[in-house]
């Protein structure tokens, strides 16, 4: 079973929800960070990372004297990537989406590939439950590729939990699409609630059973369960505003390491998941 | 013409209520929404739009199915696995190559535009706004943030408005990097967080990357002063100007509740104390 949490507006709880989560459930969990743009989990898991491997997306290299500056490659190339100008072949290689189209029209054979880097995937584990993340290298636009990259860590058999990056565009599809149950992260708020809408519009989209979990559930107003009601959209969770929840978070420490009583809630969390894909 | 854009790396530090405090308080100034994917600016601002007009960018393939000849060629091709069994394409994993357009023997794939999105001129009660709302689901979204900083900067002109603040996105990205190209600083607003603090270092680190002088300040820095300081001491070793701290406070929920900027919602809070301060050694970054 997979398990997307996503949120729609940052900062909302998606980590601190995707942590816990795992933490309960222990044995068997694999926790799988795809916000990979800015990934946090690791410093709620603290797991020791044995691996390392850094990730490339296939990028064109022009094989200068086999080339006759036909200019077909730039003519396919939907993105700018590359582009004859003058009897010179130039390649923007940031631009390239590694869709293969130059390599494959080239009559003169004169374009392999070589990597660009993306940035790297970490595996580690804590206590038992396997962490897996993508860093995005700073300066690199897209992320898709990457979380794609890490979701390939998911093995059947496992509960999968994916901790997803805020929004509802592309890295945000590619972290949830395919996933068995979205837990949506929300704050009963303007911004929490506009957001929110956004991402159960995503949700639909793709097709997923989702539920709600309402952060700081004592600030802000009632709208939040209000659009809940009328979308009977289950409320699956509500954690109050606590200082104590926020001073932990803010030293990176679990909730319920220093709540304990919260992990019976996060198991109840789960069970109220797995009555609702049967 | 001076920009300040407005991210943070991490998202729900306060960019946003930030930006309409700062809306509040600047003069001669456009509004623009750079947060295309989940924009939130509005809620506050409570924009009238003058002009709407629908963003296009990017392409999706659809096979004719009458011209088909279920060759294959696409599928062999197609590097997003977006063309299924029966040779229909899956909207979602097209990511607008063509490449399987360019080479179908039977030229049976239609490549058509995508509307990913609108975007919008408005007015609001500080100022004109350019803001926008990227389709769900919708890729381009860098370019739609290229999009309403260029349309800001005309509106800038034409009104004779020597400022913009834009409101970025979270994350160090596609969008983040359309976001502060270019801009005359950037302003980082984090937390005294761990996720805060090392999210921060990353978008500081995306900003000295692309040469963009950048500024920070701690929201809800009495969470944890342990944790503001060492994102101070951070800052100053890397180059980035500490320009103020506010304090935890939950008015800026309260006057988001009631779309109103923290200054509406209180006159004299101590969060908007920090935020005067904060805006007056900005104004002075700035040359204003």
């Amino acid at each position: 079973m997979v398990i997307s949490v996503a949120s729609g507006k940052g900062g909302t709880g998606k980590t601190t929800v995707a942590v816990n989560l795992a933490l309960s459930i222990g044995a068997n969990v694999q926790l799988l960070d795809c916000d990979v743009e800015e990934p946090n989990a690791h410093l709620f898991m603290k797991p020791v990372f044995a691996e390392t491997q850094t990730v490339f997306t296939p990028i064109p290299e022009v094989d200068e004297d086999k080339c006759t500056y036909c200019g077909k490659c730039g003519e396919i190339c939907r993105f700018k990537a590359i582009a004859v100008v003058n009897q010179t072949i130039l390649v923007f290689e940031a631009l390239c989406h590694s869709c293969g189209g130059c390599v494959e029209v080239c009559p003169a054979n004169a374009i392999t590939e070589k990597g660009r880097e993306l940035g790297v995937i970490q595996r580690g584990h804590r206590n038992g439950i396997e962490c897996v993340h993508g860093k995005l290298r700073v300066g690199e636009a897209m992320s898709p590729p990457l979380v794609k990259k890490v979701r390939a860590f998911a093995r059947p058999g496992k509960l999968t939990v994916i901790d997803a990056p805020p929004g509802t565009s592309c890295p945000v599809i590619a972290s949830m699409k395919d996933t068995d149950f979205v837990l949506l992260v929300t704050e009963p708020t303007p911004f929490g609630l506009y957001d929110l809408q956004l991402a159960v519009g995503a949700v639909e989209m793709l097709n997923i059973p989702c539920g709600l979990v309402i952060n700081r559930c004592d600030l802000g107003d009632n709208k939040v369960k209000e659009y809940a009601d009328a979308r009977k959209l289950p409320i699956l969770m509500e954690i109050p505003f606590d200082r104590q929840i926020a001073e932990a978070y803010a030293r990176g420490a679990a909730l319920v390491e220093v709540m304990p009583e919260w992990k019976h809630r996060f198991l109840e969390l789960h069970h109220a998941i797995e009555a609702i894909i049967k | 013409m001076e920009e300040l854009t407005v991210i943070s790396g991490k998202g729900g530090t306060g960019k946003t209520s930030l930006i309409a405090a700062l809306a509040y308080l600047a003069e001669n100034k456009v509004l623009c929404d750079a947060d295309v994917d989940a924009s939130d600016l509005h809620l506050i601002l409570d924009p009238n739009v003058n002009q709407s007009r629908d963003f296009r960018s990017g392409f999706t393939a659809a096979i004719a199915k009458e011209k088909c000849t279920e060759c294959g060629l696409c599928r062999n091709l197609c590097r997003w696995q977006a063309i299924r069994d029966d040779f229909e394409v899956n909207p979602i994993d097209c990511e607008g190559c063509g490449v399987c357009v360019y080479f179908c023997p039977e030229k049976a794939i239609n490549f058509t535009e995508n509307t990913c999105g609108q975007w919008f001129l408005s007015d609001t009660r500080f100022g004109p706004m350019v803001h926008a709302r990227l389709g769900i689901a919708e890729e381009n979204s860098g370019k739609l943030v290229t999009l309403v900083r260029q349309e800001a900067r005309k509106l800038a002109d034409a009104n004779n408005l020597d400022l913009i603040l834009t409101d970025g996105p979270p994350g160090v990205g596609c969008p983040v990097i359309a976001s502060i190209g270019g801009a005359s600083a950037v302003l980082i607003v984090t937390e005294p967080t761990v996720s805060g603090r090392h999210d921060m270092e990353r978008v500081a680190q995306l900003a000295a990357h692309f040469k963009v002088p950048a500024l920070i300040c701690v929201n809800k820095f009495d969470l944890n002063l342990e944790q503001t300081r060492d994102i101070e001491n951070y800052a100053e070793e890397s180059g980035v100007v500490s320009i103020g701290r506010i304090p935890f406070d939950p008015i800026f929920t309260q006057a988001m509740v009631l779309a109103q900027t923290v200054f509406e919602y209180e006159r004299n809070s101590q969060a908007g104390k920090a935020v005067k301060a904060i805006w007056r050694n900005l104004s002075s970054r700035l040359g204003r």
